[in-house]
């Protein structure tokens, strides 16, 4: 009975340390719908590093990429058509579809969604 | 390095460290550090610690409005007053601190009719990502910070009919209450 109780205790300190351990910043978007199957470490987007540089509308207006996280089904070759992350990611005004490791930088096997410390539950369909 | 810190605690975690990034990715040399950029911005203490529509108003960045030319720049200045008979002070959104960010489509039809008053807006469904959900408590600032938009207050006094009118305080107790 008592190895029970320490087994069980064991495994919830095990997984507040799971739970706490994948924060990333704010508003980092993990996208995994593909990655871990084709070989690819999953993509990170980071909101606070694109928003220095972009206005939301951007993205959200002028790219397509619809608000809802998880709503949106870019393909690589998409990018190298130069639709959503390749109308800026070519080479010209930020790195092309040549520099998979910049993007494809996530730990192998992470789920796809919203990660971020200070958050609350963010838009969570998926 | 402590020394030097702002009041609060800004936490960003290093990308090796952050939980989420293959520490063994090349990547994390090569890509910026959060605590490199969001240091230097106007300070938060919540979401990524920035006062983003702050920084964007004093110029501490500058982020491009569009990459097409040809693409119609809105920005539309103008405050709603929503929650007009609820509990809690009334929210205030402000379309202007908005629209310097999105357009008018991101929200415009599909979250949001343009007609004032035609919106259910639910704090349930906010939390649980819908509507204002789908933005704060992402990307922009969390759901923590209630008094962000619940900023107006009620006025108390009740007229005979006894529906809340969300108008500014009286002329006379507001004078009475103003600070010397």
């Amino acid at each position: 009975m008592r190895m029970w109780t320490s087994i069980l205790a064991g495994c919830c300190v095990a997984m507040l340390i799971l739970a706490g351990s994948a924060q990333g910043e704010y508003g980092d978007v993990v996208i995994n719908k593909r990655s871990d199957q084709e070989g690819m470490r999953p993509v990170i987007f980071p909101h606070w590093f694109h928003r220095i540089r972009f206005r939301c509308k951007v993205c959200h207006h002028e790219l397509g990429f619809k608000m809802r996280a998880g709503a949106n089904d870019v393909l690589m070759t998409d990018i190298i058509d130069g639709k959503f992350c390749g109308m800026c990611h070519n080479n010209d005004v930020a790195w092309g579809p040549d520099r998979c490791d910049l993007c494809h930088s996530g730990k192998p096997g992470l789920p796809s969604g919203i990660y971020g410390g200070h958050s609350t539950t963010g838009p969570g369909r998926w | 390095m402590l020394a030097c810190s702002p009041a609060f605690a800004a936490n960003w975690l290093p990308l090796d460290q952050d939980g989420i990034h293959d520490p063994k990715s090349p990547a994390i040399r090569a890509l910026q550090q959060p605590g490199d950029a969001l240091s230097k911005l106007p300070p938060d203490t919540a979401g990524n610690m920035v006062r983003w529509v702050d920084a964007l108003e004093k110029g501490a960045i500058n982020p491009r409005t569009n990459i097409r030319p040809e693409t119609k720049i809105r920005v539309l200045d103008g405050d709603i007053l929503m929650n007009l008979k609820g509990g809690m002070p009334i929210v205030r959104f402000p379309h202007r601190a908005h629209t310097l960010w999105l357009d008018c489509s991101n929200c415009h039809e599909h979250l949001f009719k343009s007609k004032t008053g035609a919106n259910k807006i639910s704090m349930l469904a906010i939390l649980e990502g819908e509507q204002c959900g789908l933005c704060h408590g992402a990307v922009s600032f969390p759901l923590t910070e209630c008094s962000r938009c619940h900023s107006v207050a009620r006025n108390v006094q009740r007229p005979a009919s006894g529906a809340l009118v969300p108008a500014p305080p009286p002329a006379p107790p507001a004078a009475a209450g103003a600070p010397k």
